[in-house]
């Protein structure tokens, strides 16, 4: 689970967390037990669909600004260490 | 040994032909300075929220009606994966309900293609990396620029009915047709607006079950998707008659050595966590939209390549018309036909020889006034074509063009005196040609009546109307 | 003295040309600058730009112009909202030393209003927790008791108003994070309808449940300010395009002829007697105004904590994956961008928002989906029903905010289940995407501040803010 949120956890936070997640998830077991079988999910609370903005170009940001805040750049670009792996 | 098949599904992402991006209002254009497209949505910032592009919506129904999907109502989800070209580590895209399913395509040979899905996902953005050779592996460091970044997709993907690569790239062509057709794409493979990536396997008969497949990737023209589909084919079934098996894994087409390389391995880790996408609602687009879309429908390349075909009197399918209609070149073949020109030399004139630049902005009417020369017997057939190059430049008509050339048909009486004397001069071979003629040999007499044609076309140095010999050799034969 | 005037007196002064933005201001300003040390309301106040606005006010009100219902009236903003020029932390390291190119709608909605932005408040990293004291920068104090919690996770925002120090704040309410605080810090503090007020610009905790709204000294001053950010925004697709009522001018209806339930499910186990005792007494008073007072059930709310504990922890898990080191914020420099990432996420997230990001990615997690992420969804239908039977039967509903008045620092850090447990009775509005308000309701055994919650159907603020303001007016 770590690695797949891209944490690293040390073995004393490992243990705590274990701990606290199963008592969350031991709260859960109520939810998990309910048989909703008929029921549909909820997503929005409140039910609105086709919300669509027309195709017109509005402001972009700051180009200098942006990068101005970003850790690393080089030409324009925000720079990174080495990627490991092609994109899936 | 035993015949193998190729089984082929392509996965084809197009670019959409929109102003702006799938969730804000930065623009969607290629070629701009890195990272000046961008808004707080395309980079991804803290608090900002997608809202989405209509007109990209109206190009997904028109994509669905092209290709003859059900228009469903749809809903946009996330896709979980950390990777720094993608500014939010997740990417919106259509999963489990997407907006077109259950379509086909028509090749134009007439095979059908099914479509399993076009739904509608944001593009990422793009890496430059340094130092090694350019590619990812080796590289120092990498540069990523977010101008791509939330450019609207319709990722297609066909079921797999593809059984060659012939077939593969018969199915990009039609698809770009159709897109840029329809005008949801400009279509450009160079500049990645058209990205294919391939699912091949192999099997020994139609019967068995589907091999397993290997997904490639990088396949950046239609020559690069026929090779790598064919070394691909070629490897796997290497494998499996030296007794091994195919791994399922992503591959990489190098252009350079004409191989395909492993590039991932499925994983186990590859749990991309999806979920619906809580900043959006669901999208459910009205009957009446859709029939409007489909009403403003733009003619598809099938349907011009019927028309046409029956214009130009040729059988389909017909490589000349396909190309044309490619092109986009089918209505001008259509006017320059309705302004009076020969059906069959203008469909000839528009698939050859105006391929090149300005070749579509040639007027019909000027087209059709250098097919009546030709067939009038003024111009040959090669006179013709260097005329129409030149109309490309100029505008002035043909006939002054052809004059200042000094293409001028050659008077009949000369032309009926040069053909008599090559026949008088040839007498085996005339003899041989009657021979024919009264023997109804089709063959020979085709070949021999080319050979006098030949000889005349020599010593008029092309100048003499093929037609026009050929008449008279007919006169000649029946005296 | 304005800080005893209520944001609406102080705006009218300041558009009639009674007294000056400019100088009202200094005393806010003064107060800050004398009790922030201790409380930490802040994590940065913008006195120079404040102080520049306000000339420009007194300038346009000298001019003959109006600079809107919240002329010259000070504001301070949760520090999750995102401001153009002015840092914006979420009181994480993560977010080291970024500042926004772009103004949250609401902020653009407040300048446009004419109000004074004069800082950013302290809260629970990314709204994570219910007490403050989850921050990177320390955590804020109750200013009615400073070794107790200010509630959370907009315990900066609730503080800062509980202390004088601006008559307005903005907070943000993923579980209960408006009401709680304001419910411990003895002021008004409303979540509205989800949908009502724009979402862009407010760093994301759990996007189907975040909503912002006002803090203020009083029920006519929260439906001010609720008035200015409400509304449609084309930037956020889930706002609501309904119009938004006029709903100060309701206040004084009353409650005559009303129907009001108390919630049974949210008056039992683990609710403090003394905070129980006030509700009854809130009922008492409502029934005296008029209304018709019965006992209300919303059986499914029982199980809104647990559906809770996985719907937020999971959106929060991919709101929170662009915090990864490459475009703004924290860098930890490392060999390859994975460890990078993996370094920077390790060194800029504190433990409260570790673990929910790991809860969440567990319950999304292929092969726990339906059980967790899909069954909550579930349990969020069967709770939007129960409140809609409810709603049959009445106009509104009332519970308690928080199951106890504020605890001391420190109290529940170490135990999550019982922090998250301060949240029951916030939580189900949340799921159900209606409307509530906390009004302080007297005091508890230990004479810090109760909350009355009023709980409305969707869309129904108005009726909620009559309530709420004949309460205030039953207490004194």
């Amino acid at each position: 689970m770590a690695r797949l949120a891209r944490l690293e956890l040390a073995d004393d936070e490992l243990d705590m967390f274990t701990g606290q997640l199963a008592a969350v998830l031991d709260h859960a077991a109520d939810v998990e037990a309910l048989d909703l079988g008929d029921v549909p999910p909820t997503s929005h609370p409140y039910p609105l669909k086709n919300v669509l903005r027309p195709d017109v170009v509005s402001a972009t940001v700051d180009t200098a600004e942006v990068l101005g805040a970003a850790p690393k750049v080089e030409d324009g670009r925000f720079r990174v260490p080495a990627i490991v792996g092609e994109a899936p | 040994m035993s015949e193998w098949e190729t089984v082929i599904g392509l996965e084809v992402h197009a670019e959409l032909a929109t102003e702006t991006k799938m969730f804000s209002g930065a623009p969607n254009k290629f070629g701009s300075e890195p990272n000046t497209n961008v808004d707080p949505v395309s980079l991804g910032l803290p608090g900002s929220l997608p809202v989405l592009n209509e007109k990209a919506v109206e190009l997904a129904i028109r994509l669905g009606i092209a290709l003859n999907c059900d228009i469903r109502p749809s809903v946009f989800s996330r896709k979980n994966y950390f990777y720094p070209d993608m500014p939010k580590d997740y990417q919106v895209s259509q999963y489990d309900e997407p907006i077109n399913i259950d379509g086909f395509l028509e090749l134009p040979d007439g095979t059908r293609i099914g479509i399993e899905r076009a739904h509608l996902e944001e593009d990422t953005g793009k890496s430059t990396h340094v130092g090694g050779d350019g590619r990812i592996t080796g590289a120092q460091y990498s540069l990523v620029d977010y101008n791509r970044a939330g450019v609207p997709l319709l990722e297609i993907v066909s079921r797999p009915d593809l059984r060659s690569a012939a077939d593969a790239r018969a199915y990009v062509a039609e698809l770009r047709a159709i897109l840029v057709a329809a005008e949801v794409s400009d279509g450009k493979m160079e500049e990645g607006s058209l990205r294919v990536d391939a699912n091949v396997s192999v099997r020994r008969s139609p019967d068995d079950p589907f091999g397993t497949r290997c997904e490639i990737k990088n396949l950046n023209s239609l020559r690069s998707l026929g090779r790598a589909i064919e070394y691909e084919a070629n490897r796997q079934i290497d494998l499996l008659e030296a007794g091994e098996s195919v791994r399922q894994e992503t591959r990489h087409w190098d252009e350079n050595d004409g191989r395909t390389h492993t590039m991932r391995v499925k994983e186990e880790a590859d749990d991309y966590r999806y979920f619906p996408e809580p900043d959006l609602v669901p999208l459910d687009p009205d009957r009446e939209w859709i029939e409007q879309i489909r009403a403003a429908m733009p003619v598809l390349p099938a349907e011009r390549r019927t028309r046409l075909a029956a214009a130009a009197g040729v059988e389909l399918p017909h490589d000349g018309v396909t190309l044309v209609v490619e092109r986009g070149q089918d209505e001008q073949a259509l006017a320059a036909v309705n302004a009076g020109g020969d059906p069959a030399r203008v469909l000839v004139h528009i698939e050859q020889n105006l391929a090149g630049d300005g070749g579509a902005d040639l007027a019909p009417g000027r087209l059709a006034a250098l097919v009546a020369l030709e067939t009038g017997g003024t111009l040959t057939p090669t006179q013709a074509k260097e005329v129409l190059a030149e109309m490309l430049t100029s505008d002035a008509a043909p006939e002054e063009i052809a004059a200042a050339k000094g293409f001028e048909a050659m008077d009949t009486g000369d032309l009926t005196a040069l053909v008599d004397g090559i026949i008088d001069g040839h007498p085996d071979e005339w003899a041989q040609l009657a021979e024919a003629h009264a023997a109804d040999d089709q063959k020979k007499l085709k070949k021999l009546s080319g050979f006098f044609t030949g000889q005349v076309m020599r010593q008029s140095q092309g100048k003499a109307n093929g037609k026009l010999v050929a008449d008279r050799i007919q006169e000649r034969l029946q005296t | 003295m304005s800080s005893y005037l209520s944001a609406r007196e102080l705006a009218a002064g300041v558009r009639a040309g009674e007294w000056s933005a400019a100088s009202s201001l200094e005393e806010y300003l003064g107060a800050i600058d004398e009790s922030d040390g201790e409380v930490h309301a802040f994590n940065v106040v913008t006195a120079d730009d404040a102080r520049a606005t306000a000339a420009a006010i007194d300038e346009a009100v000298a001019a003959g112009r109006d600079p809107g219902p919240l002329a010259g009236v000070p504001v301070a903003l949760k520090d999750n909202l995102c401001t153009h020029g002015v840092a914006t932390t979420c009181s994480s390291l993560i977010l080291e030393g970024w500042v926004p190119p772009y103004d949250a709608t609401v902020v653009s909605r407040l300048r446009e209003a004419g109000a004074l932005i004069v800082g950013k408040t302290n809260l629970d990293e990314f709204a994570m927790a219910g007490s403050t004291e989850n921050s990177a920068f320390g955590p804020t104090r109750n200013p009615h008791d400073t070794t107790r919690v200010p509630g959370g996770s907009s315990g900066g925002s609730a503080a800062s108003v509980a202390a004088g120090f601006t008559p307005l704040a903005l907070g943000s309410d993923t579980g209960g994070s408006i009401r709680q605080p304001a419910a411990l810090c003895g002021v008004v503090g409303m979540k509205p309808t989800y949908g009502r007020v724009s979402r862009y610009g407010l760093v994301a905790f759990a996007s189907s449940l975040d909503q912002i709204g006002p803090f203020a000294r009083t029920v006519d001053d929260a439906a001010l300010l609720f008035e200015v950010i409400a509304g449609r925004d084309p930037l956020d697709a889930t706002s609501i395009p309904e119009p938004v009522p006029a709903v100060s001018e309701q206040l004084d209806r009353g409650v005559e002829g009303l129907r009001v339930g108390v919630v049974g499910e949210l008056m039992g186990e683990g609710i403090a007697p003394d905070v129980a005792a006030r509700v009854h007494e809130a009922s008492e008073a409502l029934r005296a105004a008029g209304a018709k007072v019965e006992d209300a059930s919303v059986p499914a709310s029982i199980f809104g904590l647990s559906a809770y504990y996985l719907i937020a922890p999971a959106e929060a898990s991919s709101n929170l994956a662009r915090f990864d080191g490459v475009r703004y914020g924290l860098r930890v420099d490392a060999p390859n961008t994975n460890d990078m990432m993996v370094a920077t996420r390790t060194q800029g997230f504190g433990a409260e928002v570790k673990r929910r990001i790991m809860l969440g990615t567990y319950a999304l997690s292929a092969g726990y989906y339906d059980a967790y992420y899909g069954k909550a969804q579930k349990v969020r239908t069967l709770i939007i029903r129960d409140f809609a039977a409810a709603y049959d039967r009445f106009d509104v509903l009332l519970s308690p905010t928080s199951p106890t008045t504020a605890f001391p620092l420190g109290d529940k850090t170490a135990d999550p289940m019982a922090m998250y447990m301060n949240d029951v009775c916030t939580i189900p509005s949340n799921l159900s995407g209606d409307p509530a308000i906390s009004v302080p309701y007297g005091t508890g055994d230990d004479g810090l501040p109760v909350g009355v919650q009023v709980l409305a159907p969707a869309l129904g603020e108005e009726v909620m803010f009559r309530v709420a303001a004949t309460l205030e007016a039953s207490v004194s």
